[in-house]
């Protein structure tokens, strides 16, 4: 679907959200999902931006770290993307303890879902920093620049459009992981609708508005990378143009 | 801190749990395969269906798979569809994969040249003789790695079932802990089994790969 489609599938999104919440029997819902929502949203972007963190330390250390870096790298990716979401934060909530570590449900909630999407994230770095051509590289010997330098200036910035792409889906898949944290008690929207079910037991419209709130928040991350993208694509024409 | 002894004794409990594990992956897995396909090949033969059909799936891929199991298992039942938390949570994880594959599909599709569905009309094949024999046998083969990661993907979706109290692995590993206060080993040990099945898993995906790189590389 086109940027003008999604658009459009978004704000037929939240109207029929904003018609739903005006309704008698949904009304009452309202409040809880809207504070579930807020956490859920606060989770997504302290996680997406420790994510982020951690796949671009990892790909690098295991591109061009020494070795016992690069091993450290390689196993972090590796336990990360091998084990499940919800495992993972479970280990970190109620093991970590045992281990003498204790932390909130909070920040085992951003630590063990960043570190989760990190370690799928730290592949698409690598593979968006190997497809930049090899006569990049050359070109940057060449002119004598350090490999340091040569990352940075040269090298990451090209990657960066190759890796837009691939990171709008893995921030829809980390949106989407966040649900998992009302298992370990936290008050995201998942967890007040799974609490407002059990009490009042309107299923149908509780999770009718759930569902439609996490399509209306996966639209507006898909139409945000979507603009990143043509933006990113427009610097590197523009650049391969002058 | 880490107690072997208990660790073994738990042991034979959390295997009996795994083989729910993997019948679940298997069985959703086979769901997703075969509706992942009917999606996809509706969207190529029938153009009137290529808009609802990609919302459909647009719709599931953007929604968390925990409240797609919860929307299954609590609010089927108001329309009648009173599923066991098993069958749900089966035919839940199958359809949000399902949406997945029929995305893996209509790129194996995409990827067959043009001239082959003209060279069926020059024939006189008809147009679902001609999905079935020709585009699908060419369509598929280059797509089962990419099948094969959402078969893993799938695999290490499947704790989230203990959600609806499925006694698979993790939720086995809950009431360990529950009832003897040990988090520790059941949660490790869990944690352990899947890294094994995924690493194992990806290997065997890496071996399928190269096999059919090498017979369908000309």
């Amino acid at each position: 679907m086109g940027i003008r489609g999604l658009a459009g599938v978004l704000f037929l999104t939240v109207a029929v959200i904003w018609y739903l919440s005006g309704l008698e029997g949904y009304k009452i819902f309202v409040p809880g999902l809207a504070q579930g929502a807020a956490m859920t949203l606060q989770i997504t972007a302290a996680a997406a931006v420790l994510a982020v963190i951690a796949a671009i330390t990892a790909a690098l250390s295991k591109l061009y770290g020494p070795a016992p870096l690069r091993w450290l790298a390689i196993t972090y990716i590796e336990v990360f993307r091998g084990t499940s979401a919800l495992v993972q934060l479970f280990w970190l909530y109620f093991v970590l303890p045992v281990f003498g570590i204790t932390m909130e449900a909070y920040e085992a909630a951003v630590l063990g879902i960043g570190l989760n999407i990190g370690a799928y994230g730290a592949e698409v770095v690598r593979g968006a920093i190997i497809s930049v051509p090899r006569g990049q590289w050359e070109a940057t010997i060449a002119l004598n620049m350090t490999r340091a330098q040569a990352l940075r200036r040269i090298i990451l910035p090209q990657a960066f459009a190759a890796m837009i792409p691939p990171w709008g889906n893995l921030f829809i898949e980390l949106l989407k992981t966040t649900a998992l944290v009302s298992m370990i008690t936290l008050g995201d929207l998942a967890f007040r609708a799974q609490q407002m079910n059990q009490t009042t037991m309107k299923t149908v419209q509780i999770f009718t508005l759930v569902l439609l709130i996490y399509l209306a928040m996966s639209l507006a991350i898909t139409i945000g990378m979507r603009v990143l993208e043509h933006r990113a694509a427009r610097g590197i024409l523009r650049a391969r143009a002058a | 801190m880490w107690d072997w002894a208990f660790a073994l004794e738990i042991l034979p409990t959390l295997a009996k749990a795994a083989v729910v594990t993997v019948q679940v992956t298997v069985l959703g897995f086979l769901i997703a395969l075969v509706v992942g396909l009917m999606l996809a090949a509706c969207r190529v033969m029938l153009p009137g269906t290529r808009f609802p059909i990609s919302l459909l799936v647009e719709l599931i891929r953007s929604t968390p798979l925990l409240i797609q199991i919860f929307f299954l298992y609590f609010v089927g039942p108001s329309f009648g569809l009173t599923l066991d938390a098993l069958t749900a949570g089966i035919l839940a994880v199958g359809l949000h994969y399902a949406a997945y594959c029929s995305e893996v599909y209509r790129a194996g599709f995409e990827s067959v040249p043009r001239g082959q569905w003209e060279a069926s009309v020059a024939l006189n094949l008809g147009r679902w003789t001609t999905l079935r024999d020709i585009i699908i046998p060419q369509a598929i083969p280059p797509v089962v790695p990419a099948l094969g990661n959402y078969l893993v993907a799938l695999f290490k979706e499947t704790p989230l079932l203990s959600a609806i109290a499925v006694m698979e692995l993790m939720q086995s590993a809950k009431i360990i802990g529950s009832q003897t206060f040990r988090y520790n080993e059941p949660i490790t040990l869990v944690g352990l089994f899947f890294l094994v099945m995924s690493l194992a898993s990806a290997w065997a995906i890496r071996r399928v790969e190269t096999g059919i790189n090498r017979r369908y590389k000309r």
